[in-house]
């Protein structure tokens, strides 16, 4: 797969000039590494989502029922009438262009049909041809066209081609989100079946096992039993987590790339050292294996599948008897939770207002949905003195903080992260300001663009994030890039590795992990990685 | 449609509005349907078509409360949230609203990416000359808008006198350079040459953007031209477009042609409105990424239509898993006995 | 037809609707009779046939346009003699040529400047000549 995707000088050479005919007039051609594979049957069918087959991005025939100009007309009309963003947002675009290099893709491909305006366009041309009075008359002198099945297979690429990071929206004067425009346009897509299979098959497995991977929920046991005999390695204590447990105050759910990937797992880790820290100060909290999913593949497909993802969290919830639930680091997770749930699966009145049962702090920002995110809460612990931190065992890292998409863009969790980075560690600097906080830059693969075969995509996307770390790499020597997000932990390890090697990804959990002091730990000499404390090393 | 075309496309346009215009001026017998009845059609158009569009816009819902948040949120007490940039309560919305409306807040923002393929090196620059034009094209436009209802009104308000007498505070010649009509001329022309220029904005526009450009560039330059170059009538043309605002039309002899150009250009206009991209008017008052919450935590949202789908249970989770669960240790709800009980009861 | 957020938006468009039709109900739909300039002066009388410096379609339109240029020649260049298109050769002087016939400011000057909402800085240096009834 590696082999395949261009070296970085070569990938460089990006042109931003468009070509010289017009958009409409230039045929989409679908290229290897820019795509992810066609979703597979099975997958689409276990969640009965419509017209699961076999097909091939690259191959003419996408197998597509006879009536499918239809489904998509009546499908856009019935979006159009349930959500008045998509008619806004269809209505209002003025083509002023601030959007166009605000994209991560533009920049890295250069491609005019991943400016966000044009990518809008794609879907703009054939609702002005099919909506309105101006587009039936005058055709393309109105930029409407026909839908036809290059148009089609155009969407399916450059709607495949977005992360539905909303970097665009804040720059908008309208504020148009392209992650609106994708969202919808994907559920277009998927009224055909043509669904990718990094999207199709997680929201499979988490609708029957409970989270994107599969894992079984004894498995799942196992995967968390293994941390705890890594946890006493290197601390010397043995951390008890407890599952499914009715009765417990609070109910945990992190992404479950978190249990399963390097870095992700150190960030798990982390959770289950200040979990154990604060049980003898009364934090009665328990894992489930049946919500153990944070993440939400579904709301890269349709509302309605987010919707059915989403509700296990407060099912479960209800089942076990908690009063709240802490969510863990994940990025489009905590867009689902905090602009999403609530309205698809609330409200929640069987749960109580979140308070923190160490600090006794009441969580009025969550009052309504009752899920608190882990950095709010840590954040907390550690402004009231509740956590013995020894930020030296932190001093091997010299660290800048990536901001995730939707915890950025889509909530506002800006400070909470740093202020946990700044308790925990001693060298911390930022990325250049226009590309942090509320203009971070996506890691190049969310929304479920994660896969292993559109690596070029991925690579190229994520060069505007690279290329602001190479900056404090090299100005600061940095070396650790944090974040809280479970799709960033797995994407920006080997986009790192591509675009500024020597710098590793962790979450920001893990530096709490390393940094808290527990009962009765002993000389700690490696961090949670195994990888040696300099001035600390075994003697033995 | 590449973008000669779409500029040729909408040039001809425009020019037959002002051949039409210019046939209207010229003949006498044409200045009452010129003068009064299709100007009055297209307040009519500008109007009705306006409140139908927003009403369309209305007939959908806001299902999900997805505003953009582009600051810290309110969470700890200790923490400042960016009331303007997430906004967290009904006024602080009213506030970012003014100054997205007011000040274009988020076209403020913006940047120009530059790629230095050598380093590589990505740097973004402030880029302010976009929000700097579209401020004055849309504040001397409001200004012009003003100082045109001079024409309309009897008698004239002093807010309106002293507008005028603000925006012709140079006195520059006789009659007085007033600034708003040659900033609204100069913006327009920026915005139009920015467009040809810059070239993936090229790229993207389409006849729909040059022709409303096109227009009120028309429009400021007939303006600008019966002010300074071929003088009109005034006092006749006052009577004509009062006559007009309080529907007591008269169409009175000796009024220069340019003004039936430009009358009808300003109609043109009017009635494009409602179905163009000019709607944005309306638009960003209904943006639901910028008029929303960002507090959706805190309060709960509705979806009118929220639909009922299929959950997978707990009770199908574990009667799958259950065998696992009891060997790995996890509890169940039901023990094995229990459940092959009630599945048969079923 | 169900519309969300009716109350919100019927404000918006109750606004939009009394902004764009403000000329309408502030003029109460009463019809302004146009200004009749008044020309009855004796100086006008006495002449044979009234006659100005241009005729009067272009005095209407051009007459600010006409005067500064007359500032700019008498200041300027110290030339006051104007040819009109009669041929007689007038002196360029707002008081002394122009006020002489329109000896009527009220009238004559204010009736069309009030109506079109114009105030000129003419009377900023000249002195207001003292109407003659």
């Amino acid at each position: 797969m590696a082999d395949e995707v261009p070296k970085s000088q070569e990938m460089i050479r990006i042109d931003h000039n468009p070509p010289a005919t017009g958009w409409m007039d230039t045929p989409t051609v679908i290229r290897k590494g820019m795509y992810c594979y066609a979703a597979k049957p099975q997958s689409v069918e276990y969640v009965g989502m419509p017209n699961p087959h076999k097909w091939n991005p690259e191959e003419e025939d996408w197998g597509l029922p006879e009536n499918w100009v239809e489904i998509i007309v009546d499908g856009l009309r019935d979006r159009l009438d349930r959500f008045r963003s998509l008619k806004i947002f269809m209505d209002t675009c003025v083509r002023c262009g601030a959007c166009a290099d605000k994209c991560h893709y533009f920049i890295g491909t250069g491609d005019p049909k991943n400016m966000p305006v044009l990518r809008a366009e794609l879907l703009r041309s054939v609702y002005r041809k099919d909506y309105t009075l101006a587009g039936k008359l005058m055709g393309k002198m109105v930029g409407a066209r026909k839908l036809t099945l290059p148009v089609l297979k155009e969407w399916w690429y450059y709607f495949f081609q977005c992360s539905e990071c909303r970097r665009c929206s804040v720059f908008c004067p309208y504020g148009i989100d392209t992650a609106e425009i994708t969202m919808i346009a994907r559920e277009l897509l998927n009224l055909l079946g043509l669904n990718i299979d990094w999207i199709a098959t997680p929201v499979a497995n988490c609708y029957r096992t409970g989270n994107h991977l599969g894992i079984q929920p004894h498995a799942f046991k196992d995967m968390l039993d293994f941390f705890v005999d890594e946890i006493e390695d290197v601390t010397g204590v043995r951390v008890k987590p407890n599952f499914n447990r009715k009765g417990a105050e609070i109910l945990f759910i992190t992404p479950s790339g978190d249990v399963f990937g390097d870095p992700g797992t150190y960030t798990a880790m982390g959770y289950l050292i200040l979990f154990h820290y604060l049980e003898s100060m009364g934090l009665d909290i328990t894992w489930s294996t049946y919500a153990s999913e944070g993440g939400n593949f579904g709301s890269f497909t349709s509302n309605e599948m987010m919707k059915r993802l989403n509700s296990k969290m407060y099912a479960e919830a209800k089942r076990l008897g908690v009063k709240w639930i802490l969510g863990g680091e994940c990025g489009h997770m905590w867009r689902v939770i905090h602009q999403y749930m609530s309205t698809m699966n609330g409200p929640s009145d069987f749960l109580e207002q979140p308070v923190n049962p160490i600090t006794g702090t009441k969580f009025e920002n969550a009052k309504s949905n009752k899920m608190v995110h882990i950095t709010e809460f840590t954040a907390d612990l550690i402004k009231h003195n509740k956590l013995n931190l020894d930020k030296s065992r932190n001093d091997h890292l010299r660290l800048t903080f990536h901001d995730s998409c939707n915890p950025s863009r889509g909530m506002g969790l800006l400070e909470e992260p740093r202020y946990i980075i700044n308790k925990t560690c001693n060298h911390f600097y930022e990325m250049p300001p226009n590309t942090i906080r509320e203009q971070t830059f996506c890691c190049g693969s969310g929304s479920g663009l994660n896969a292993g075969e559109n690596l070029e995509l991925r690579f190229r996307g994520g060069l505007p994030r690279a290329n602001a770390v190479r900056h404090v790499h090299e100005k600061h020597g940095v070396n650790m890039l944090a974040c809280v997000c479970a799709i960033d932990r797995a994407a920006l390890p080997p986009l790192m590795d591509y675009w500024v090697p020597g710098v590793g990804v962790t979450g920001v959990h893990e530096l709490v992990g390393n940094a808290l002091v527990l009962d009765g730990e002993k000389k700690r000499t490696t961090d949670l990685r195994g990888e040696d404390l300099p001035g600390m090393e075994d003697e033995g | 449609m590449n973008f000669l075309t779409s500029v040729i496309v909408s040039l001809i346009a425009v020019g037959a509005v002002l051949v039409v215009g210019t046939i209207g001026g010229a003949v006498p017998a044409l200045h009452p349907l010129f003068g009064v009845v299709i100007p009055l059609l297209a307040l009519a158009v500008f109007i009705l078509g306006f409140i139908w569009k927003v009403l369309s816009w209305a007939k959908s819902p806001v299902p999900f409360s997805i505003a953009t948040t582009c600051g810290q949120q309110k969470s700890l007490p200790w923490i400042k949230p960016d009331k303007l940039e997430n906004p967290s309560s009904k006024w602080h919305v009213v506030g970012r609203m003014a100054l997205e409306i007011l000040t274009f807040r988020s076209l403020f923002r913006n940047t120009k990416m530059q790629l230095d393929s050598q380093g590589p090196r990505i740097a973004y620059g402030w880029e302010l000359w976009l929000w700097v034009a579209a401020l004055a094209f849309h504040y001397a436009f409001l200004t012009v808008v003003i100082r045109h209802l001079r024409f309309f009104l009897e008698p004239i308000p002093a807010p309106i006198q002293l507008l005028d007498a603000l925006d012709g505070f140079l006195q520059i010649g006789l009659p007085g350079i007033i600034i708003s009509g040659f900033v609204l001329f100069g913006a327009a022309g920026y915005l139009l040459f920015r467009r040809l220029a810059v070239s993936n904005v090229r790229y993207i526009s389409l006849p729909a953007d040059y022709f409303p450009l096109f227009l009120i560039l028309s429009i400021a330059g007939t303006g600008l031209i019966m002010r300074y170059v071929v003088h009109v009538d005034i006092v006749a043309i006052r009577e004509l477009t009062l006559g007009l605002a309080s529907l007591h039309p008269s169409v009175p002899e000796g009024i220069g042609i340019f003004f039936f150009i430009h009358l009808f250009l300003v109609s043109v206009l009017l009635a494009y409105f409602p179905f163009s991209k000019l709607m944005h008017l309306g638009g960003i008052f209904m943006s639901p990424t910028r008029n929303l919450r960002g507090n959706s935590r805190e309060f709960h949202h509705v979806n009118p239509w929220n639909p009922e789908v299929h959950l997978h249970t707990y009770e199908e989770y574990e009667d799958e898993f259950r065998d696992r669960m009891i060997e790995a240790g996890l509890p169940v709800d039901k023990m094995p006995a229990d459940a092959a009980d009630s599945a048969e009861k079923e | 037809m169900k519309i969300y957020d009716l109350g919100k938006v019927t404000v918006g468009l109750v606004i939009f609707f009394l902004v764009f039709t403000f000329p309408l109900y502030y003029n109460m739909g009463k019809a302004t009779p146009p200004p009749e300039p008044n020309i009855q002066t004796e100086a006008i009388a006495a002449m044979s046939e009234p006659v100005c410096v241009e005729n009067t379609e272009y005095m209407r339109a051009n007459h600010m346009k006409l005067l500064n240029e007359w500032r700019t020649s008498v200041v300027r260049n110290s030339n006051r003699a104007y040819p009109a298109f009669t041929g007689v050769r007038y002196e360029m002087s707002l008081s002394n040529t122009c006020m002489e016939c329109h000896s009527n400011k009220e009238k004559f000057c204010d009736s069309c400047h009030n109506y079109a909402g114009v105030s000129p800085y003419c009377w900023e240096c000249h002195l207001q000549p003292k109407e003659m009834k």
